[in-house]
């Protein structure tokens, strides 16, 4: 990465060489620390510092949704937040949405209703949609579709996610939060 | 990305404190705008100063008079949803709501959006020229695609709008906005807090260097029933506006007594004409009439480009339609019509 930092010979601070942050996160229910610089985005902090890769980089400038985590239970665009920004969260990626082997009704459904066709935007959309639910604004197919609309699907899938969102939603709220 | 220090404050006095530590420091609050514009290089502070730690911004309160204070650092999704800013400000809650996505407006805050900087391509762009992001250089928006361009307002320097949607009803309903700075703490009127671009577009707001946002007041209004908030953009969701118009009024015997009228995607600031308003909306009967007039003059100053001469029509038309939705729900509620 190229630096283009000027030098400013009345400045006292080291700034070529900030220091690496120390950042505890609880993902998906186990707690970790890992060591970061301040400019690591959570999202590649999470894929390439923790190793959870389901997590995918779509645009990296918040237009995707592809990068979409709860953090404490909110969603959120990882790629527009640096981790050091984040310590002490609790994170669920898209490997925490499933209990082991036994997915989620809301996975379930996106199985059941073909609600992707490459599925790299799937992660995105399955924890945009577990946000949704327990945000609860969301009551009709257009209140849905409005609301998921910060995850897009080039393959266009949406009709098949809208119907697997709505068959997930009651479900969802009746299983474990 | 070019390296920078990161520390975290809990208090607007340590914010303030950190943020003369160093001359290119920036506060971060959502970082929804800020990041993207670290990556792009466009913004290049040495060090940021995240102010998500300080609690006392993240609150929602009603002075005995009726204000409402909104903190700076509350999310666009809690101002929003908010059951206080529902009931007495909802226009502003549809406007927020017209904006971004959930998962944007779960981290974006109050402070952030009014300092969120302009969409044009230009600025982002480093290859062209801009005299926002390096003045002095040009500007090739001009001569180049401007078709999400102001038409109102702009300069010889500089015909970039303002993103914001919250911003167009924070015009519309004489927000003002707290801020912290060497002298303490002082209060922005909204018209003044945002600026037109002159020979000087690298700066959008009249903050200084080191000014902290601590709130947005919203005055009490009589606009709860009869408001409306129209977005024109290229997809039903998830873009910016090419036109907005938040639409305030306060009808009493079909008679306009007061109003606020905003517009966005037409300037560099929320654009709000209050000597129109009061020519030719307060004390004129509430009808289309009355409306295509009032957005006749509001457009006759108007200036286009090559590729958004379709603004000045366009805006005119969301004008009289905003207008005219505000005062049919007024009717439709039994309002004080």
């Amino acid at each position: 990465m190229p630096s283009t930092l000027q030098p400013t010979p009345n400045q006292s601070s080291p700034r070529a060489t900030p220091s690496d942050h120390k950042v505890m996160f609880k993902i998906n229910g186990e707690s970790t620390t890992i060591s970061v610089q301040p400019w690591t985005s959570l999202l590649d902090a999470l894929r390439d510092h923790v190793g959870l890769t389901g997590t995918k980089k779509g645009c990296d400038h918040g237009q995707c949704g592809a990068c979409t985590v709860l953090v404490n239970g909110e969603r959120i665009n990882s790629c527009l937040t640096f981790a050091v920004m984040r310590d002490g969260a609790e994170i669920t990626t898209v490997e925490g949405l499933s209990d082991g082997a036994s997915l989620s009704p809301l996975q379930e459904a996106f199985i059941k209703h073909d609600a992707f066709q490459c599925g790299y935007c799937t992660p995105g959309q399955l924890c945009s949609a577990k946000g949704l639910i327990s945000e609860g604004h969301a009551h009709t197919d257009l209140e849905i579709r409005e609301l998921m609309s910060g995850n897009l699907c080039r393959c266009g899938a949406y009709p098949n996610i809208l119907a697997a969102i709505k068959e997930a939603m009651p479900l969802e709220r009746g299983a474990r939060s | 990305m070019n390296p920078f220090e990161y520390s975290k404050v809990t208090s607007p006095a340590q914010a303030l404190e950190q943020i003369r530590a160093s001359s290119h420091a920036k506060y971060i609050g959502g970082g929804t705008n800020l990041v993207d514009l670290m990556r792009e290089a466009v913004e290049k502070p040495d060090r940021l100063v995240d102010l998500n730690a300080v609690k006392d911004l993240k609150t929602i309160t009603r002075a005995s008079d009726g204000t409402l204070s909104i903190g700076a650092l509350v999310s666009n999704a809690n101002a929003a949803y908010n059951k206080d800013v529902m009931k007495t400000h909802a226009l502003l809650s549809e406007a927020i709501l017209a904006g971004a996505s959930p998962q944007l407006r779960n981290m974006a805050t109050m402070g952030g959006n009014l300092l969120q900087r302009t969409r044009c391509y230009y600025f982002y762009d480093k290859a062209t020229k801009c005299n926002k992001r390096e003045p002095g250089s040009g500007c090739d928006a001009i001569k180049g695609y401007n078709r999400i361009h102001a038409v109102l307002g702009q300069s010889n320097e500089c015909i970039a709008v303002h993103p914001s949607d919250m911003c167009v009803a924070l015009a519309a309903l004489n927000a003002s906005v707290r801020v912290q700075g060497a002298s303490g703490e002082r209060t922005l009127q909204f018209r003044d807090f945002h600026r037109l671009p002159g020979s000087t577009p690298e700066k959008d707001s009249n903050l200084e260097a080191d000014d902290l946002i601590v709130g947005v007041d919203l005055p009490v209004n009589g606009f709860q029933k009869t408001h409306a908030y129209l977005k024109i953009r290229d997809r039903a969701s998830y873009a910016f506006a090419l036109i907005s118009v938040a639409a305030a009024l306060e009808i009493e015997n079909k008679t306009i007594k007061s109003c606020g009228v905003a517009m966005g995607g037409v300037a560099h600031k929320p654009w709000r004409n209050e000597a129109l308003e009061s020519s030719h909306l307060i004390g004129k009967p509430a009808v289309k009439e009355t409306f295509a007039a009032f957005a006749e003059a509001f457009f006759k100053a108007a200036k286009a480009y090559e590729h958004n001469a379709f603004k000045p029509e366009l805006g005119r038309r969301a004008l009289v339609r905003a207008l005219t939705e505000a005062t049919e729900k007024a009717t439709e509620k039994g309002g004080a019509v």
